[in-house]
């Protein structure tokens, strides 16, 4: 790897940005907005990012409280508490919510506070532009959840919101959810633009591309997924918008349209975008594991490829979801093939951080704990994930519990382990405290115990024969559901503990040094604890020291 | 360290006992036919693979967590890159997925060949029944759940079959190939017996394909598994597999019926015959939408007392044949015969205090139909 300097001009530019910016700065503490307007306006790259993870978290509860209704509701067969209808609303809100309002902006978030302070960048490339990406957030939640309150009901058709059920069969609320899920949209190009542009021009001098921390590449290399596939999110909204509204008919069999068209644009999107949900989670993982291993990831640039590979392979794998549609056998081998093939470079990670701990000297603070648990978790969704890649047993697991078990196995013990994780590993940077590891343990343990009685018997009633989206179910299913439905609220109770975390983290504990965690090498750990309003204003210079990573 | 102590022993446990419970019943089932029992091999092998590759890994990685404790004075070495292990964890997994990808082939290329059908069945699926035609036969009818409301609602004892059964099972002989052909009329279905390990989804303006050998005679049960709207978990499949002599005589049965009705078309019918066939045509058809008591609910039009439909029969019978265009409201013109609309629209017309007195004969259906 040819060694590979910012290029100058830039640096020079941002450091005179924030010179200007400092003086602004000055105004702003003192005559300058407060209060509500302070984080209207704020274009600091800390504030934002503190925005976007409080924005996510408050989504993470919403989300969790339908979740929370609908496993009320499959707690026993029969319905007890709420219509179909109603259920349907809460099974597509909640994936809608927790997908496009929990942990896209929560990695947003953490982009934010953590890419320029990795690179030795002073801010965000464009920092109005970064206000402005996370003020659109708000508008479009709002506006999803308001469709609860619509006539007809918010959107019932599942978070995959497939056509013609969501077009011709659709509640009229139909058109605010496109509406919303545009505005949601356009916040997560703007904010992939940001961070590309922060990543390649904003690095401190000396920082090659290869001697940046994972979390910045894997975050690099999400934020051009993004950039490749919102657009086409984008342009599948718009057809079902001119279908209600217009009277087109690209989905809509009666008139000449076509519904299986629709999947494939649904799923061109939305394989890359389940990529997009857990590469900055390698990232944060990669940052964890060999700080409390107290040894250098084993293989940095591996990483780098194998992350590379995922997200090429992920345009190349959507018809996996796909495969009981009726297509024609050469598309399902070669899309079972294609699958099949993401298990090796995910493979590749799993076995980095194993050998990553191989003879560390291996602490278990909280962080660890949580990016430990995502390892072992993580790798079981990703065994389930390659028993789905076989067409033939998918024709029986298609559709069942056995896929939500899949998916939320690297979803909720994936990203959303390693968002917390990242949060109680980067909290002594933010707060200046360390988050209190006593109620640290106890949220890691229920999270576990919750997480695993939630999901691990969905794959049994799956395999049994339980469809997904059913208020109600065959008595055969009534003892794992009612095992799921506990570990549900076990689960979605003990975040409350998160929040306490947090809350005593803000308010004191014990004081955090400048590298709160002895083998934390990035350059994050070079400032103070906690990160003043402005870092880096003079770039630190790397070009002197050895080469951090080979 | 305890924590993790209590970790390993959790996750083992969890592994050890994961295959125990899996020979429990609550596994895939094995199922009646070749293709399904190919699936269940598939599914079994590349669950031991799994089972390996996780205990290999995870063993590594407690091993490490017990033995490399800090607190157990630990020092951290400083090794990493190898271009040795980190080639041959690359191609060792490729390997193991060329030994998955070959089975699976196979077994897929047997799936996808429907040649050489005894009997082709036309399976529709309709917001929230199936509708099932066998081609070669002109025999067809509907098939809907027939598990009452009071048992969803928790008013009376849910039976065995709870949300599993059906009023007009789709019948099928054992040991002869059967060829699915699949639509929709309305949204995407998915028509599901894990027994027979066919899924395939229903769509509007397209022809599915699917084909099964049933190899034992049985009831075997499934659901639709595409979301399809709000009863979208009341829309059970039940195929019932007959030798072949039952089902030629349940074919001769149901062809007399047909035959029967159809000559029926022409006389005059009774109020009451009328009425009774009528409630079973609504009670398997339009209950799901309008309900059994008519009283509609949400975007579905209450029945009961609907005086734009009492004071005009004709308008009512359109409704009912062609459907109204732009709603779940279905043309039943196409799914229903003679006999059936007329009752169906006679008891709508008298049941419920509509008490309208209307009668609507068959013959008078008959001659708009054609
Ligand atoms: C998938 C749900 C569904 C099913 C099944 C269904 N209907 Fe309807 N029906 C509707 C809807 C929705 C409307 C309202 C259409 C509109 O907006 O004008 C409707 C309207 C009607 C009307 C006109 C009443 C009015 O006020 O608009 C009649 C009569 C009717 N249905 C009869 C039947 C009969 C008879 C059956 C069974 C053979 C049946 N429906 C099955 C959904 C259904
Ligand atoms: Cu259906
Ligand atoms: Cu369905």
């Amino acid at each position: 790897m040819a060694p590979k300097l910012p290029p100058q001009h830039t640096l020079e530019q941002s450091s005179a940005t924030t010179t200007a910016g400092q003086a602004q700065e000055h105004d702003h503490h003192h005559g300058g907005p407060t209060g509500i307007k302070r984080w209207l306006l704020t274009t600091n790259h800390k504030e934002i990012g503190t925005l976007y993870l409080l924005f996510s978290l408050s989504m993470f509860f919403i989300g969790g409280i339908f979740a929370l209704v609908v496993r009320a509701e499959l707690f026993q067969p029969g319905l007890q508490l709420v219509e179909p209808e109603f259920f349907n609303q809460m099974t597509t809100m909640h994936g809608l919510i927790m997908v496009f309002g929990a942990v896209m902006p929560a990695f947003v978030g953490l982009a934010n506070w953590m890419i320029p302070l990795q690179v030795g960048a002073p801010d965000m490339a464009l920092p109005r532009l970064n206000n402005f990406s996370f003020w659109l957030l708000p508008v479009a939640f709002g506006l999803l959840l308001s469709t609860l309150f619509m006539p007809g009901g918010a959107p019932n058709f599942g978070w995959t919101f497939y056509a013609p059920l969501s077009t011709d069969y659709g509640p009229p609320s139909t058109t605010f959810f496109i509406f919303s899920l545009h505005i949601a949209g356009i916040s997560s190009i703007l904010g992939a633009i940001n961070i590309i542009a922060t990543i390649l021009n904003m690095r401190a001098p000396g920082m090659r591309m290869m001697d940046m921390p994972l979390f910045v590449w894997t975050w690099l290399i999400t934020a051009f997924l993004l950039i490749a596939v919102m657009p086409v999110l984008a342009g599948v909204i718009t057809m079902m918008l001119m279908d209600i509204n217009f009277g087109t008919s690209f989905f809509d069999a009666g008139g000449g349209g076509d519904p299986v068209l629709f999947q494939h644009l649904f799923w061109f999107f939305g394989h890359p975008e389940v990529y997009i949900m857990i590469l900055p989670a390698f990232g944060i993982v990669s940052a964890i594991v060999p700080a409390f291993a107290r040894k250098p990831l084993f293989g940095y640039a591996s990483m780098v490829y194998a992350t590379a590979s995922i997200a090429i392979l992920s345009f190349l794998v959507w018809v996996h979801h796909m495969f009981v549609v009726g297509l024609p056998l050469a598309a399902e081998l070669f899309f079972m093939y294609t699958t099949m093939l993401i298990a090796v470079p995910t493979g590749v990670k799993v076995f980095n951080w194993v050998t990553t701990l191989f003879r560390g000297s291996i602490t278990f603070e909280t962080p660890m704990l949580f990016a430990l648990a995502f390892i072992v978790m993580f790798t079981i969704g990703g065994f389930s994930g390659l028993m789905l890649a076989i067409v033939p047993a998918d024709f029986q697991y298609h559709d069942t519990y056995f896929v939500v078990a899949h998916f939320h196995y690297v979803l909720v013990p994936g990203a959303v382990f390693a968002i917390i994780a990242g949060a109680y590993y980067w909290l002594p940077k933010w707060t200046g405290h360390y988050p209190d590891e006593r109620l640290g343990r106890w949220h890691f343990w229920l999270s576990v115990i919750g997480v695993n009685l939630t999901f691990f018997p969905m794959h049994f009633s799956g395999l049994a024969g339980m469809p997904r989206r059913i208020p109600d179910y065959a008595l055969q299913f009534a003892d794992f559901n009612m095992v799921s439905s506990i570990g549900g609220f076990i689960f979605g109770v003990s975040q409350l503990l998160f929040i306490a975390v947090l809350i005593k983290c803000v308010r004191g504990g014990e004081k955090a040094p400048a590298k709160a965690w002895d083998g934390a090498e990035d350059l994050e750990w070079t400032v103070p604890s906690p990160a003043p309003l402005h870092t880096f204003e003079t770039p630190p210079d790397l070009t002197s020291q050895a080469p951090q990573r080979h | 360290m305890r924590m993790v102590l209590a970790w390993v022993t959790g996750m083992g446990a969890a592994f050890l006992l994961a295959p125990a419970v899996y020979a429990n019943g609550w596994n895939m089932p094995v199922g009646v036919t070749e293709i399904s029992q190919d699936i269940y091999s598939l599914h079994m092998a590349i669950f031991w693979i799994c089972v390996v590759i996780g205990v290999v890994v995870f063993a590594v990685m407690f091993y490490s967590l017990f033995r490399y404790r800090r607190s157990q004075g630990a020092k951290a070495d400083n090794f990493h890159e190898n271009t040795t292990v980190e080639v041959l964890w690359t191609t060792i997994p490729l390997l193991i997925l060329v030994g998955m990808a070959l089975p699976a082939t196979a077994t897929l290329q047997k799936m996808y060949d429907p040649s050489g059908a005894d009997l082709d069945v036309m399976v529709t699926g309709q917001q929230w029944r199936w509708h099932y035609e066998y081609l070669d036969e002109d025999i067809s009818f509907t098939s809907s759940m027939s598990t009452p409301g009071t048992q969803i609602r928790g008013e009376e004892e849910r039976a065995d079959e709870y949300l599993l059964d059906v009023d007009n099972p789709l019948v099928l002989p054992v040991d002869q190939k059967v060829r699915f052909l699949l639509t929709s009329d309305d949204v995407i279905h998915s028509w599901w017996v894990p027994d027979l390990a066919v899924k395939q989804d229903a769509i509007p303006g397209f022809v599915n394909e699917n084909w099964v050998r049933i190899e034992e005679p049985g009831i075997y049960r499934g659901q639709c598994t595409e979301l399809c709207g709000k009863d979208h978990a009341f829309m059970p499949v039940v195929v019932h597999a007959m030798e072949q002599d039952d089902y030629e005589e349940w074919l001769a049965d149901r062809k007399e019926e047909a035959e029967a009705e159809a000559n029926s078309v022409d006389r005059e019918w009774e109020m009451d015959e009328l009425m009774e066939r009528g409630e079973q045509v609504y009670g398997s058809v339009c209950a799901t939408c309008h309900q059994d008591d008519g009283s509609g609910s949400g975007e579905f039009p209450a029945l009961a007392g609907n005086e734009e439909m009492l004071d005009d029969v004709d308008w009512h019978i359109d409704a009912v044949v062609n459907g109204v265009s732009g709603t779940p409201m279905a043309a039943f013109g196409g799914n229903l015969n003679a006999v059936e609309l007329a009752s169906v629209i006679t008891y709508e017309r008298n049941a419920w205090d509509n008490d309208t007195g209307d009668v609507v004969q068959p013959s008078e259906i008959q001659e708009l139909l054609e």
